[in-house]
């Protein structure tokens, strides 16, 4: 297969980027406009917000899809691994709940209802997700065996998954609210989310360019990593907290998009064999192509209908991972 | 004569134009300095609210689920209340939208200069506040007036509803089925209350909430005189395991709304008095001798 030396492949992505938004701010609420009024407050302060949010949410998740797939090497694992996303989902339910019963006073709550409800849907969902992460760690007694931490992420999934919906029986009101979380929605996003999104986004590259080096170590196996002097443990929890940190700010402004932070990688290394470093950045790029671009189909397919971007990612991630799998190239090396 | 006729647009300009502040089931005070003439309602009953007050004609839009009156059904649909479609609403340009405490758009709404009013009636008497709030926000002359007529309409429907219950269906136990999975609708919901007020004895007490999810058993062992459902839930109800032996099935005294219908029994909202009269419409067939 061609392979693409990494600088071009990032211009190529962003090149795709600026296209994808630009299409972004031209997607509305009628279906295409050609010339967009850059005056218009519409355009100002709703499509120019949920394009740019959606591009930093998708390079969240690539960034965190890449760090999984390096970190536990394994072609299947994604952001979601270590419990977060139902972890998000738990707090989103006690969040909507909260909301039904709180409807009596705010003043007669517990300490702990008040404080959930000023934290609000979407400081529920962080918390929610790093909760989980950090119960992944504990109940996985730290990071050093991989497969413990794969299965702790596992039980903290299914756990908190059984929580989440013994919730929503409870209050069956919350049901659709719920839907529209786990789904996955660009819609509301606002220009704060999109500054605190880019802050995250830039921190979190940050620190895993700086510490890939272990990923590079890993790909020959954890003995050997450790015998190139690479001190496997910490850098390991440094890692892992940036993925803990990319993907809870994706999943609380935008809900549980799928796939994209599963395929983003696999995308960029059907075209790019290197460094790990180049290959998390190029995997972030991917990933905000691949929102952006889900997010503009869901406004345009169907306008002014709007389907939920996580069907579209879903549906079009699950579709090229099936391709993939049957392609020749995957079946016989190990991606 | 010029000057008399400004002086009296000036006059109704000023009236129309004074600012009003209310207070909605968020505890927010919301001011609105102009009679909005320009509505965007994101909940079915705060339409039919805004439609019973005669001020349909300001609704410019809706969420997809309003459908009374049927005028209502020809405006722009805007998503429901988790899946708000912001920027459509936007471009309607309203004056101020009305919808649930619960709308994930009310932060979004509020960082772009939209005045919101969030209101959720929940009970019969929340019916009649959101009446006096709403009468007041569209600033009609005798806003409290209107209100209270729109009310008194209503209580004389539940009234009327009242006096067709025949003796022996007073105290009936009675079994309302509001979705599929089991779920009822106990004394502490809506339809509760209006059952309540009939004169009906719901086997779901106050205290298990609004709309509890029974245990089969649960229906079976209370026996209840009168099962009332929508449409979708009422096939073959004879065949649900122990129900063959239950008092209201027994005696086919089983109340199947259409789900048009059902809307009005479910929306606590304005047509509460017209729920009433369906339900002792059909009480009144089920006990008839």
């Amino acid at each position: 297969m061609n392979k693409i030396p990494a600088m071009q492949l990032a211009a190529w992505l962003m090149a795709l980027s600026v296209v994808a938004m630009g299409l972004g701010l031209m997607t509305g609420s009628l279906g295409w406009e050609w010339g967009v009024l850059w005056t218009d407050p519409i355009v100002q302060d709703i499509r120019l917000p949920r394009t740019v949010g959606a591009w930093l949410a998708g390079a969240l998740l690539g960034l965190a899809g890449a760090l999984a797939q390096g970190l536990f090497r394994n072609p299947l694992a994604d952001p979601y691994l270590l419990g977060s996303a139902s972890g998000a989902s738990l707090g989103v339910a006690i969040a909507l709940s909260l909301g039904l019963w709180g409807s009596a006073s705010f003043a007669d709550m517990s300490q702990a209802m008040q404080w959930a409800m000023r934290l609000g849907l979407t400081g529920m969902a962080f918390v929610g997700a790093w909760a989980a992460v950090l119960l992944t760690l504990l109940l996985a007694k730290g990071v050093e065996h991989t497969l413990r931490l794969l299965l702790a992420g596992v039980v903290v999934g299914v756990v908190l998954g059984a929580l989440t919906s013994l919730l929503t029986l409870i209050s069956p009101q919350t049901l659709p609210a719920m839907q529209s979380f786990l789904l996955g929605n660009t819609s509301m996003l606002s220009g704060q989310a999109c500054v605190l999104m880019a802050i995250v986004l830039l921190l979190c590259a940050g620190l895993s360019w700086i510490f890939s080096p272990l990923l590079d170590g890993l790909r020959l196996g954890e003995s050997t990593a450790q015998s190139l002097g690479l001190r496997v443990v910490p850098l390991r929890i440094v890692l892992l907290a940036v993925m803990g940190l990319a993907t809870a700010t994706a999943v609380a402004q935008t809900g549980l998009i799928a796939f994209v932070g599963l395929v983003a990688p696999h995308l960029v290394r059907a075209k790019f064999v290197g460094r790990s470093a180049s290959m998390l950045v190029l995997s972030s790029l991917m990933g905000g192509v691949l929102l952006t671009t889900a997010d503009v189909l869901a406004r345009g397919l169907w306008a002014p209908q709007e389907l939920p971007v996580g069907v579209l990612t879903g549906v079009l991630g699950g579709g090229y991972l099936l391709w993939r799998i049957h392609s020749s190239q995957m079946a016989g090396s190990s991606v | 004569m010029l000057k008399f006729l400004l002086g009296v647009c000036l006059g109704v300009w000023l009236h129309t134009a004074q600012a009003v502040t209310v207070v909605d089931d968020r505890q927010v005070a919301v001011t609105l300095h102009q009679a909005p003439q320009r509505i965007i309602s994101l909940l079915p009953s705060l339409a039919e609210t805004v439609c019973v007050l005669g001020a349909c004609s300001r609704l410019v839009g809706t969420d997809k689920h309003a459908n009374w009156p049927a005028s209502v059904k020809a405006l722009p649909k805007l998503g429901g209340l988790d899946d708000t479609q912001l920027e459509a609403l936007v471009r309607l340009k309203p004056d101020v939208v009305l919808l649930a405490k619960s709308a994930r758009i009310i932060a979004r709404l509020e960082e772009l200069g939209i005045p919101v009013l969030a209101l959720e009636p929940q009970t019969p008497a929340d019916v009649k506040r959101v009446l006096q709030t709403v009468a007041m926000v569209l600033q009609l002359p005798d806003a409290q007036v209107q209100a209270d007529k729109v009310w008194q309409g209503i209580q004389q429907q539940v009234d009327q509803a009242q006096s067709r219950i025949p003796a022996q269906a007073m105290n009936a136990t009675v079994y309302f089925e509001a979705s599929t999975g089991g779920y009822a609708a106990g004394e502490a919901s809506f339809i509760g209350d209006i059952l309540l007020q009939l004169g009906l004895k719901n086997i779901v007490p106050k205290d298990m909430g609004p709309f509890p999810q029974l245990n089969p058993e649960f229906v079976v062992r209370a026996n209840p005189q009168l099962i009332v459902l929508a449409q979708p839930m009422a096939t073959n109800l004879a065949q649900r395991p122990g129900w063959s032996g239950i008092a209201a099935i027994k005696n086919k005294r089983v109340c199947v709304f259409p789900s048009g219908q059902a809307d009005i029994l479910v929306r606590p909202g304005p047509r509460l008095g017209e729920a009433a009269l369906l339900i002792s419409d059909c009480v009144q067939r089920s006990f008839a001798p």
